[in-house]
């Protein structure tokens, strides 16, 4: 069947089965950035926007997102580059495969919440397994980027 | 692995309930469940452009549309209001909030799955469930239903009950429940609902008056070993039964004492 | 302890990937392998233990798109090991592509390839079996000597004397000790005897296993694996498929996570066999599931203590038996339950007289173990440290003070590891500054919180080790390019920890440049510098050094070529960073100038490699205190505040080293409180999903505190030690400690649910 959806800004018409994910329809199209880690929707790796609103592109079906809006992180850049550096500053991105997901939801969390405590960023974020960082420095990374913000979000300080 | 061969946007609900009543078709409230199952489905029958999303409050009830995401649920401001925060509570330990976005109330009321926190609460809180052929019935009877081809519309929580409490017990924070736990004033007096144990939440009535003279640690702890004996609690993967029976007593009378202090 | 100042080392840098990586960069197998390619699937036995008595794939075959589907009788005969290890290798060579035999529950059975995946999950179903089933030997204590046996065939075999037998189903036995520890064990005043017992954990990393083959304008069969074992990858195929190894060019890209796992070839063998037999790219792209149940998780292993000391608290002995449950293959069976004795019983070489460690692995028929970061030191530092708890409560003394009194200290010569000497130790400037941070007098005392809440806390030491001895290879190319920068060329594999990073920054270290002047290149079997690979927390000692030495090197080919344009012998200048500069001041020139000289009728390739291996390896050495909340009434333990403080020599990249530690921890939590392995009474894994098998999301951890407390290891680069396994194996001794603390009851099985503990306490006061 085919579908129109628009992904990233841009009209986007394609041929797919009724069964085909969204996540594998988004990776199809070029949107390398969307990964998958599990069959059962507990790892949050494939959290893409649909609409704005965080979802698994797993447990989407492409033909549900037609009409729609979608974004993946290659069409939210500039909003992912303000923050990340300060994951990257606390080395916490590591093996880098959750990355996508977690900045993905980062984004939607601040978005809704642009000023969350701790316990708020946790649990807006528990659905986005790491393996490699222990959570931590993640949590460092987005508290040094909230400060930053708070003090006008100038000069980045190395 | 889902294999779907057609997948159709449903028009209306008759051409919803008409093309359900197949055999190998499925209604989708999200596909998260059926994606696990490894099912062939003929036809996919998406809900999604019928309007049944959103929650409407009145002085009397919400109407609460079947597609409506448990995310919408949990962060309603009228809903927590209505029940004292219990159903942010209920609904903010499963998973996270990219699967709560997806997870229909329609979706998971109509499996009736034993693991189900909303089924628990809404339960107890008296919530009726509105479906297409069947029409308006009480969650506790919908839920002793046998498995029916029909659609669930939306979920209608009359104002009716004064406090609610909702506690879990989980063997880590975003898992599947151990046993859930739900109670609520009504007007007939105080009821609760059991789940995940490991069947399908129950509704409890305090049969005996153990709870007649008001609730105290001395009641609420007679009124979770009744509930405990009462309930036909189980074993699976998480929990045994001995483990269940422990917690079914101390999350009611956590639960009710939480009750208590809200009045 | 020597103080040094760098530049670079030592500085809390970025990971030269990090913002590639964080802002969603095709990076990984998938993303940089073609799509248009053959899915490679297996069909996987339902059966612990059968033969395939027939096998027909001609329906499967009528499917559209379906290209091959190969059984047992499509390959080759000669039995190789999956095991990532310097050859010959320890493990046994038991395994075949494709069997006759299938040994658990998810054991191959046939290779399907296809065009698309439709075709091939089709075609899957269509594959007819018909099994012998046969009765499987699942209980790892009548596993040996069991009339059944798991490999009975002829042609299994055992390269090293590590005392396997497969007619006994061991795949490895030894003992072995100093002193007398009967004598010595009967003259101590306690005695603590007993017995634990560890599952086989997951190291669920986020990208599963994958592997894109093909075959190069060359004619050779080129690999695009998520591996962390380039080298051993290109041998285990030329010895799976039975081909020579010249044939065979691996590489690795981007990797999203390994802990070991991709430390054995658990998915090559499969794409490879179909792109060599078809001559068409094939990619195999492992499940969750397939992870889960045919991955190569931690040896399940049950550790017997027997500790001995006296009443003022001096442990004299130590007594440890390990019986390690291996699986179906031998994969690391031999090498792993080394650690549970050789990498505890020496943390308390400061009293001990006597020790003994014995051990057998055994065959099973469940899913073969592998390699898992701790690599067995994880399940006997549970054990003897949680015997060590034991010991402190019986002497109702402060078990920081029971450590203190027994610990190894720098200098001492460790019996139990290989005799070789604490060179670099900070274990005690770890523990009083752990207690410093924690608030240890503060947070041991037990504290009611009412309502059957009580908070506690629980201690634990850790050492690991710093590469194989005497074994592993690291090695590095460094050469000086156009303008300038340099090119770093390794084969150790970066998955994720960022060595690719920290390497470099001891290559500007050594060259006095900056971080930026260093690109880094690896691991490519045609193109690396030989490396063992990334495993055994070798990569920061041992390819640090040979990085170290290949920088000192290189500094003297660009001095000489520098001194031939200077008009001068190479020992009247002298290496300035940027420059190389005559010592009597009369002239300089640029390292841009030397590399554009080199680039033109030049004889001096301004490039060096080195390789080196150690003889020793230094361990690395922690404390880690853990405080939690526990529910009396549930059983639910909350962690509070966890802190750390480790002994990785000088700390490379701080940052890195940090997050490698909180990794760690985490996923020692898990092993500890969640992440279970259940099997049914047929030997199937029901913890086959992340849905079933949990690990810890951010919400099931309290606080992680950090800190180091740095001895300086003369033979590692820049006093560097290792840090990248060590940091799993306080976690579940510190914990269980805690909930003995908070309920009176020692658990020695884990994972160590609320469950467990509730009705743990039955019977208790």
């Amino acid at each position: 069947m085919e579908i129109s959806l628009t992904l990233n800004g841009k009209t986007v018409k394609a041929q797919i089965a009724p069964d085909t994910l969204l996540l594998d329809f988004l990776r199809q199209q070029g949107c390398l950035s969307v990964k998958r880690g599990c069959e059962t929707a507990n790892c949050g790796l494939c959290t893409v926007f649909l609409d704005e609103h965080p979802v698994l592109s797993c447990g989407v079906l492409a033909a549900r997102a037609a009409g729609h809006q979608v974004r993946t992180l290659e069409g939210l850049q500039s909003e992912a580059e303000e923050f990340v550096g300060f994951i990257a500053d606390q080395g916490a991105e590591q093996c880098g495969f959750c990355n996508p997901g977690f900045v993905m939801n980062t984004i939607a969390l601040l978005r809704e919440n642009p000023d969350p405590t701790d316990d708020e960023i946790r649990a807006f974020l528990s659905g986005n397994l790491c393996r490699c960082s222990g959570y931590e420095g993640q949590l460092r990374g987005i508290r040094a980027y909230l400060d930053w913000k708070k003090k006008g979000g100038a000069d980045r300080g190395e | 692995m889902l294999s779907i061969g057609q997948y159709v946007r449903a028009q209306s609900l008759e051409e919803a309930y008409t093309l359900c009543q197949k055999k190998s078709s499925v209604v989708l409230g999200g596909i998260l469940w059926l994606k696990m199952q490894n099912r062939t489905v003929g036809t996919a029958i998406d809900l999604c452009d019928l309007g049944l999303e959103g929650i409407e409050e009145t002085e009397e009830e919400f109407r609460i549309g079947a597609m409506t995401s448990l995310r919408a649920l949990e962060t309603h401001p009228g809903l927590n209001a209505y029940t004292g925060g219990a159903m942010a509570r209920c609904l903010g330990s499963i998973v996270g909030v990219q699967f709560r976005n997806l997870a229909t109330i329609g979706g998971s009321l109509y499996g009736r799955f034993g693991f189900s926190d909303p089924l628990t609460l809404l339960m107890a809180l008296g919530a009726k469930v509105e479906l297409y052929h069947r029409g308006v019935l009480e969650l506790e009877e919908f839920a002793a239903l046998p498995f029916e081809r029909d659609i669930l519309v939306r979920v209608i929580l009359p104002k009716t009950t004064k406090g609610a409490v909702y506690l879990s017990q989980r063997n880590t924070a975003t898992d599947f429940p151990v046993l859930t736990f739900a109670a609520a004033r009504r007007p007939e007096g105080l009821v609760c609902a059991l789940g995940a144990r490991p069947g399908k939440a129950r509704l409890f009535r305090d049969e005996e008056g153990i709870l007649a003279g008001g609730i105290t640690p001395e009641s609420a702890e007679t009124f979770g070993r009744w509930l405990a004996d009462q309930a036909a609690l189980g074993h699976d993967l998480r929990a045994g039964e001995e483990y269940r029976r422990r917690i079914c007593r101390v999350l009611a009378r956590r639960g009710l004492l939480e009750l208590a202090k809200e009045e | 302890m020597e103080n040094k100042t760098f530049k670079t080392v030592g500085k809390p840098l970025r990971k030269k990937d990090a913002m590639g990586l964080l802002l969603g960069k095709p990076a990984y197998v998938d993303d940089v392998t073609p799509r248009d390619c053959l899915v490679v699937k297996v069909l996987r036995s339902p059966h612990a233990h059968a033969l395939i008595e027939e096998i027909d794939t001609s329906v499967a075959m009528k499917v559209p798109g379906m290209v091959a589907v190969y059984t047992y009788r499509d390959v080759p005969q000669k039995r190789f090991t999956m095991a990532g290890q310097t050859a010959p290798e320890p493990s046994p060579y038991d395994r075949l592509i494709l069997d006759q035999r299938v040994r658990f529950v998810g054991d191959a059975v046939a290779v399907l390839a296809g065009e698309n995946e439709a075709a091939v999950n089709k075609a899957l179903k269509l594959v007819k079996v018909r099994y012998q089933v046969l009765e499987p030997v699942l209980d790892i204590h009548t596993a040996k000597d069991n009339p059944i046996l798991v490999h009975p065939e002829e042609n299994w075999r055992s390269l090293c004397p590590v005392g396997a037998d497969n007619h006994r189903n061991l795949c490895a036995s030894e003992v072995s000790g100093d002193g007398d520890v009967e004598a010595v064990l009967a003259s101590c005043d306690e005695v603590v005897e007993r017995t634990y017992h560890t599952k086989a954990c997951q190291q669920a990393m986020m990208e599963t296993f994958r592997t894109y083959t093909e075959m190069d304008p060359y004619g050779r069969l080129h690999v695009v694996s998520s591996t962390q074992i380039v080298f051993h990858v290109r041998r285990i195929l030329a010895n799976a498929l039975d081909i020579p190894r010249s044939r065979i060019h691996v590489e690795k890209p981007r990797i999203g996570g390994g802990f070991g796992a991709k430390q054995t070839v658990v998915a090559e063998v499969y794409p490879a066999l179909v792109t060599w037999k078809t001559g068409r790219p094939a990619k195999m792209i492992y499940t969750r599931q397939e992870c889960q149940i045919a991955g190569s998780p931690r040896h399940e292993m049950e550790v017997r203590v027997r500790l001995g000391a006296m009443r003022d608290g001096s442990i004299r002995a130590l007594d440890v038996y390990t019986l390690s449950n291996t699986g179906a293959y031998g994969e690391h069976g031999p090498t792993t339950v080394g650690l549970s004795g050789h990498k505890s019983i020496p943390l308390y070489t400061g009293g001990l007289e006597a020790y003994r460690f014995g051990y057998d692995v055994v065959y099973t028929n469940v899913q073969a173990a592998g390699a898992y970061r701790g690599y067995g030191a994880t399940q006997g530092i549970f054990a003897v440290e949680s015997a060590v708890n034991e010991l402190a409560a019986r002497l109702g003394m402060d078990p920081v003070e029971l450590r203190k009194k027994n610990m190894v200290r720098e200098g001492q010569a460790m019996p139990a590891y290989y005799g070789e000497v604490a060179g670099a130790c900070a274990l005690d400037r770890c523990m009083d500054r752990c207690a410093e941070i924690f608030g240890w007098k503060e947070k041991f005392p037990v504290r009611e919180l009412g309502g059957g809440k009580v908070r506690t806390a629980g201690v634990a030491m850790a050492m690991q080790g710093s590469g194989i001895s005497g074994v592993d290879v690291g090695s590095a190319t460094v050469k000086l390019s156009d303008d300038g920068f340099y090119n770093l060329t390794i084969g150790a594999a970066d998955m994720g920890t960022g060595c690719d990073t920290i390497l470099a920054q001891m290559v500007a270290e050594c060259m006095d440049c900056g971080l930026e002047d260093v690109a880094v290149f690896g691991a490519d079997t045609d193109a690396s510098p030989y490396d063992s690979g990334s495993y055994a927390s070798s990569t920061t000692y041992v390819t640090g050094k040979a990085v170290e030495k290949a920088c000192g090197e290189l500094k003297e080919k660009i001095c000489a070529l520098a001194a031939d344009m200077l008009g001068c012998g190479p020992e009247q200048v002298e290496f300035a960073g940027r420059t190389v500069r005559r010592l009597d001041g009369k002239g300089q020139v640029s390292l841009a100038q030397i590399a554009d000289r080199s680039m033109c009728g030049n004889e001096t390739a301004l490039q060096a490699t080195c390789s080196h291996s150690s003889p020793i390896s230094p361990p690395p050495f922690m404390v880690g205190m853990a405080e939690i909340e526990l529910d009396r009434e549930t059983g639910s333990v909350k962690l509070l505040d966890y802190a750390a403080v480790v002994d990785c020599g000088t700390p490379i990249n701080p940052n890195l080293a940090r997050v490698q530690t909180e990794g760690g921890l985490v996923q020692g939590i898990g092993m500890a409180l969640s992440e279970n392995v259940t099997y049914t009474p047929e030997g199937r894994i029901l913890e086959d999903s992340f849905m079933q098998y949990k690990i810890p999301t951010r919400l099931d951890m309290g606080k992680l505190r950090v800190e180091f407390e740095s001895s300086y290891e003369q033979t590692g680069p820049f006093g560097a030690k290792s840090i990248g396994e060590i940091v799993i194996n306080t976690p579940a001794p510190a914990l269980a400690h805690a909930i003995y603390r908070a309920t009176g009851v020692w658990h020695r099985e884990l994972p160590i649910t609320p469950e467990k503990i509730l009705l743990g306490m039955d019977g208790q006061e």
